[in-house]
């Protein structure tokens, strides 16, 4: 594996994880749709990349997906669903932005701990990308929990989705199938929430998880 | 070399960074302006507004101490010396071993500092809302800055800007991310240490949205040409710091004899434009923040500051 | 033999304690005191700095027969003691020369007296002991002198709880002491420190004995969460007694840690070094946050100490995870910042605290938000409460920064450590020194801002006089060192080789033969720093600055009002206070760290009272783990008490009861 190789797929991996914080850091819905679109572009570039020094072509229709349906399909929809949501307003967080970010860079460190000496044996390629993999997959998680609003928890569940399109990638190949069967159940996720997304507005005029808590039962 | 000739070399860049800061000043000046579609004050003008508050009296508040008269030369003082140890168009100068990157943002340091006091000191709001968001601002952007200093010591195994400068040149593709989000980082901070959009805005009149003018306001005549100069010294460091780290191509070493040394000038000059330039352009784009929302921008540099040095961790590790 | 000279200072210092009974109440008892007491420690400082200087000619030990009949008491003068016996008595000396002035404005002579030369001993026993018992029956005298000095204004308000709550943390500190000492010692009971040496310890019994030295020393000292009864107690103190705790006790507490766990444990382990160098950084960050919230002065000042104790573990800690991996140039390098740092802050904090003290003297106020314009009043005060502030603010040239950037660099070398955990961590903890730096600056901003410049809030800041001669000359000798520690740091980082070499097994390159007075740390390439050459070249160009403005610029200078946005305001009370200044701070960090909360109450318009604004701020430590813990212990002795109401037929079923158990056990040991 040359050095232009590793440089440039190290700067495509790290360019995901530092989109994902950028995910972390925005406070307005439609900045959020646009930086997800951002994170679908740059994890197609980096399995096209993977495509061309692996010489495995077929990682480029995987890319190929990965760039329309995930960074110019669903964005779109996503717009056009806070639209006529009406949802123009900004996100509350449940911590400030601070301290999102720093638990953010604590997660990047403890995958980054986790990862390295379990594939020492394998290439640094690998390593590279499983870590930062697992990196991305965290700070989506963490994305989910820390927003009230329900538009951002599907965005963070689709970009947990990039980190593991970025891991398959990373070990070494992924079969077409797998492929095809996991971007249709993101497509079937994501109809099912856009419908509940329209049920729940239609209900309580609101998509916010706190009000819509209340309405639980059994409360304590 | 000998210690005469490297004492003289020494002294030139101190006379050239103190010639050429108002320079700078006045030609982010205008470039903003033409980016708005005015022609703009003339180039000389900041060099004008020193001598003419040179030449006037100096008018001194009641309740003023020797320390609001003293402040000034002091903060002149550090800052220019501040400067002077920042390689521009050689490294490896005499003084220059004399203070390594930390020691440098530590004498900008002592100069803010003096300069809260002297917002203190009169005894006024305005003062005091000065002071009380620039030491603010300081705090923050301190660790934001030891982590940007920390990737790059990381990088080049030392903290002195000419060995830095040295090892940067030397360097290699694969850590290059690493090193655009140590930039990044680095200009988020001098944007803040120097008050410019969008953290302060340098050119306001309205006192609630200052920051650096609040803690001036009282001063008047020599005084506020000191501080003024003190002002246009710190920004252009901090322009020299990220040329000579980050694109330090063209720097001369010292002892390489006069031709390298005015090729280093003639590189420099084209550096600050480039870098003036941008500054314009990003202030003219970019409307300033809230107060409380520097916190989160300075957040957000100390988080690029710690990913590029994990990021670097693993590419070493590999 | 100097040890010898030491133990003779030591029991005239016990003397003049005694002789300061009867002498209190006579007119000229209080400078005889401090005269006699100046004397004595400034002999100790002599002997000191030429044991420590003197290249291990001098050091030695001794055993008197006094204490245990088996065990007698060691004393022991190793270069470790010399450097923390300099610090002791350079403190010592400079307090007795401050209270030669500030002595006379006591209003109790009789309870502060006889414990000052009392305190001055016990510190100096502390240094000198050689073996648990003798350690921890002066470290008991130590802290009971302190507290009797800490009772002596009893009748002020909250002086009685201050006092309490310190004693309570200092035999709770002692305790864990105690238990350290005993499992060092083990089941063989050698209880000299050399027998301890001699055995070191099983990695888990090493654990637990670490976790207790940090527990017991680090109370002392100021480590949170162990913090609380220092910001209460050391302002209760009299100012000279305050600066006696705050910049030298705090450091013998330091000495007791760095003694057991780089001394007696043996080998360190790598997350040793973690866990310390961690409590180190939040102690450093939680400390000057506090110290920020205060408009107490004294308080603040206590607050500040705890911020940089933390510094100091900060290095304790890299020096320890540096030795567990077998760097020593870059454990010598953390141990050298760190006890520079020691000496560095027995001395800005000492100034501080005389400052402190003159204010109150001259005003009767310790609250800052009464203060203000003082430096009108009191400038030579001001000028060395400047010089203190600008060198806890580690600004150079002044030596707070050089410990803090010795403290950096070592920082730098982290990545070098091989455990993944250590790589990481390292820099976080470098982030929160830089930010505690910067925050005590901030700090140190509004202290001396809003109590001397601005105008004067009160009246008792309008008629403020200088303080006397001796606080003055104090002060002075205390600024210059300051300023000379941060010049020439070179020698002192000599001075320090002996005392790292012999605990971290390697020294720093010898800095006096370096070119024009640099220090290089770890080499030349890598960083250097001047201290000397920086302090010349900005007199040189402030120098050059004011000849050219005096050649070229206007002369004249007129006073006027204020131009304050062309609306001046002729009450003192629209200039900034302490809360407002620190409110941006507050804002960002508090509603995490403090849960502050601000409510402002706003009367109805037409209504003529003033607007308020409420600050609710809760110590969060405090609420999670100290007040639960005295409802815990409250609780038990509430149940416990109904033992005291039994019958006599209870108490001798109790009596039966205890002696058939110990048989129980005797017959089952056989």
């Amino acid at each position: 594996m040359d050095r232009l190789a590793l440089d440039v797929a190290h700067l495509l991996a790290g360019g995901l994880v530092l989109v994902s914080f950028m995910l972390l850091y925005q406070d307005r819905m439609t900045g959020l749709v646009n930086n997800f679109a951002l994170h679908a572009l740059v994890v197609s570039l980096s399995v096209a990349w993977q495509a061309h020094i692996q010489h495995a072509p077929h990682l480029y229709i995987t890319a190929a997906i990965a760039l329309i349906v995930k960074a110019i399909v669903i964005p779109l929809a996503l717009h056009r669903i806070i639209v006529q949501l009406g949802i123009h307003r900004t996100i509350e967080a449940v911590v400030g932005i601070g301290q999102t970010m720093l638990a953010g860079i604590g997660l990047v460190a403890l995958s980054i701990m986790v990862m390295l000496p379990i594939t020492a044996k394998a290439g640094t390629l690998t390593q590279q990308d499983l870590a930062f993999a697992l990196s991305v997959l965290l700070l989506g998680l963490l994305m989910m929990i820390s927003r009230r609003n329900a538009v951002s928890q599907v965005i963070g569940f689709m970009s947990i989705e990039n980190g593991l399109i970025l891991a398959a990638t990373g070990a070494k190949g992924m079969p077409l199938v797998v492929e095809i069967s996991v971007a249709f159940s993101i497509l079937v996720a994501l109809i099912v929430i856009g419908v509940f997304l329209f049920r729940i507005r239609e209900r309580f005029d609101t998509v916010d998880i706190h009000a819509l808590h209340q309405y639980r039962g059994e409360q304590p | 070399m000998a210690i005469g000739l490297q004492l003289l070399v020494q002294f030139c860049q101190m006379a050239l960074v103190l010639a050429l800061a108002p320079l700078f000043a006045g030609y982010v000046r205008k470039v903003k302006a033409h980016l708005l579609r005015r022609q703009g004050p003339p180039l000389a003008q900041p060099y004008r507004e020193l001598l003419r508050l040179l030449r006037k009296d100096v008018v001194l508040a009641d309740s003023a101490s020797w320390v609001f008269r003293v402040a000034p030369y002091l903060i002149f003082a550090t800052t220019w010396v501040a400067v002077s140890l920042v390689p521009t168009f050689a490294t490896g100068l005499i003084f220059s071993y004399a203070a390594d990157v930390i020691a440098i943002v530590a004498l900008l340091g002592s100069a803010r500092f003096m300069l809260a006091l002297a917002g203190l000191d009169v005894g006024t709001s305005f003062g005091g809302i000065g002071s009380s968001r620039e030491m603010l601002i300081a705090s923050l952007a301190e660790p934001a800055m030891l982590m940007v200093v920390f990737t790059l010591s990381l990088l080049a195994g030392s903290t002195q800007l000419s060995s830095i400068a040295a090892s940067m040149q030397a360097s290699d593709v694969g850590l290059r991310f690493s090193i655009a989000l140590a930039l990044i980082g680095l200009v988020m901070v001098a944007l803040a240490e120097n008050a410019r959009i969008p953290i302060d805005n340098p050119a306001t009149h309205l006192e609630l949205t200052m920051v650096h003018e609040a803690m001036i306001l009282e001063y008047s005549g020599r005084h506020l040409a000191l501080i003024e100069a003190a002002a246009f010294l710190k920004l252009l460091l901090y322009v020299s710091v990220i040329a000579c780290v980050f694109f330090p191509w063209g720097i001369a070493v010292s002892g390489q004899g006069p031709a390298a040394y005015f090729a280093g000038i003639g590189v420099y000059l084209l550096k600050l434009a480039a870098g003036g330039f941008l500054l314009a352009v990003f202030e003219t784009a970019i409307a300033k923040m809230r107060v409380f929302r520097v916190p989160d921008f300075l957040g957000a540099a100390l988080m690029l500051g710690f990913l590029a040095t994990l990021l670097l961790f693993v590419t070493l590790a590999g | 033999m100097a040890l010898a000279g030491l133990l003779w200072c030591v029991g005239a210092l016990l003397a003049i304690s005694v002789a300061a009974i009867p002498a209190a109440r006579s007119r000229w008892g209080t400078p005889a005191v401090y005269g006699a007491a100046l004397c004595a420690s400034t002999i100790g400082l002599g002997l000191a700095l030429v044991s420590l200087l003197g290249g291990g000619a001098l050091l030695g030990a001794l055993t008197l027969p006094v204490g245990l009949p088996w065990l007698g008491a060691h004393f022991r003068l190793d270069a470790l003691a010399a450097f923390f016996l300099v610090v002791v008595n350079l403190g010592a000396a400079g307090a007795s020369l401050y209270g030669l002035g500030y002595g006379s404005h006591e209003e109790a002579p009789g309870r502060v007296l006889p414990f000052f030369p009392a305190f001055l001993a016990g510190m100096n026993l502390v240094v000198l002991a050689d073996d648990a018992f003798t350690f921890l029956f002066t470290w008991e005298f130590m802290s009971l002198s302190s507290w009797a000095l800490v009772m002596a204004h009893h009748r002020r308000p909250g002086n009685a709880a201050a006092g309490y709550l310190y004693l309570i943390m200092a035999s709770f500190g002692t305790l864990a002491l105690l238990l350290a000492f005993g499992l060092l010692a083990g089941p063989a009971g050698g209880y000299a420190f050399a027998a301890i040496r001699a055995a070191p310890p099983a990695p888990g019994v090493a654990a637990v004995v670490l976790v207790l030295a940090l527990i017991g020393a680090g109370s002392k000292a100021g480590l949170v969460p162990l913090h609380v009864w220092l910001p209460l107690a050391h302002p209760a103190a009299p100012s000279h007694v305050s600066a006696l705790m705050s910049g030298v006790m705090t450091k013998v507490a330091v000495y007791g840690a760095v003694r057991i766990v780089f001394d007696l444990l043996g080998v360190p382990t790598w997350w040793a070094g973690a866990l310390v160098a961690l409590l180190g950084g939040v102690t450093a960050v939680m400390g000057v946050l506090h110290a920020l919230m205060e408009h107490d002065l004294k308080r603040l000042l206590a607050y500040h100490t705890v911020e940089n104790i933390g510094i100091i573990f900060i290095g304790l800690g890299l020096a320890l995870a540096f030795g567990a991996n077998g760097m020593r140039a870059a454990a010598a390098l953390a141990l050298t910042a760190a006890l520079f740092h020691v000496f560095n802050h027995s001395v800005f904090k000492s100034l501080l605290f005389f400052g402190s003290g003159a204010v109150l003297t001259a005003t009767g106020e310790r609250d800052m938000e009464r203060l203000g314009g003082l430096i009108h009043r009191m400038p030579l005060t001001a000028f060395v409460f400047l010089v203190g502030s600008a060198a806890i603010s580690a600004l150079p040239p002044f030596n707070g920064f050089v410990s803090e950037w010795l403290t950096f660099q070592a920082i730098l070398v982290s990545p070098a450590l091989p455990q993944w955990l250590l790589k990481f961590l390292v820099p976080a903890i470098g982030a929160l020194l830089a930010l505690s730096a910067a925050l005590a600056a901030a700090c140190f901003v509004k202290a001396f801002g809003v109590t001397f410049l601005g105008r004067p809030r009160s009246d008792a800041a309008r008629q403020a006089v200088e303080t006397d001669r001796w606080s003055l000359a104090t002060m002075l000798i205390l600024a210059a060192l300051c300023l000379l520690a941060g010049i020439l740091p070179g020698y002192f980082i000599d001075a320090l080789a002996p005392v790292v070499r012999a605990l971290a097994g390697a020294q720093l390159p010898r800095q006096g033969e370096l070119d024009w007075l640099t220090i290089v740390p770890v080499a030349q390439s890598r960083s250097s720093y001047n201290g000397l050459l920086l302090f010349l070249i900005i007199a040189f160009a402030a120098g050059l600055g004011a000849e050219a403005i005096h050649r070229w610029a206007s002369g004249v200078l007129r006073r006027s009002a204020p131009w304050d946005c062309g609306f001046p305001d002729a009450s003192p009370a629209t200039q900034y206070t302490a809360g407002s200044f620190s409110q941006p701070i507050r804002r960002v960090f508090g509603s995490v760290v403090f849960r502050a909360r601000e409510e402002v109450r706003m009367p109805p318009p037409g209504d003529l009272r003033p607007a308020q604004m409420h600050v609710r701020m809760r110590d969060v430590l405090w609420d999670a783990f100290y007040a639960p813990l005295a409802g815990l212990v409250a609780y038990v002795a509430d149940r416990l008490n109904k033992v005291q109401f039994l019958s006599i037929r209870a108490y001798l079923t109790l009596v039966f009861g205890a002696l058939v158990a110990l048989l129980t056990v005797l017959a089952v040991w056989q």
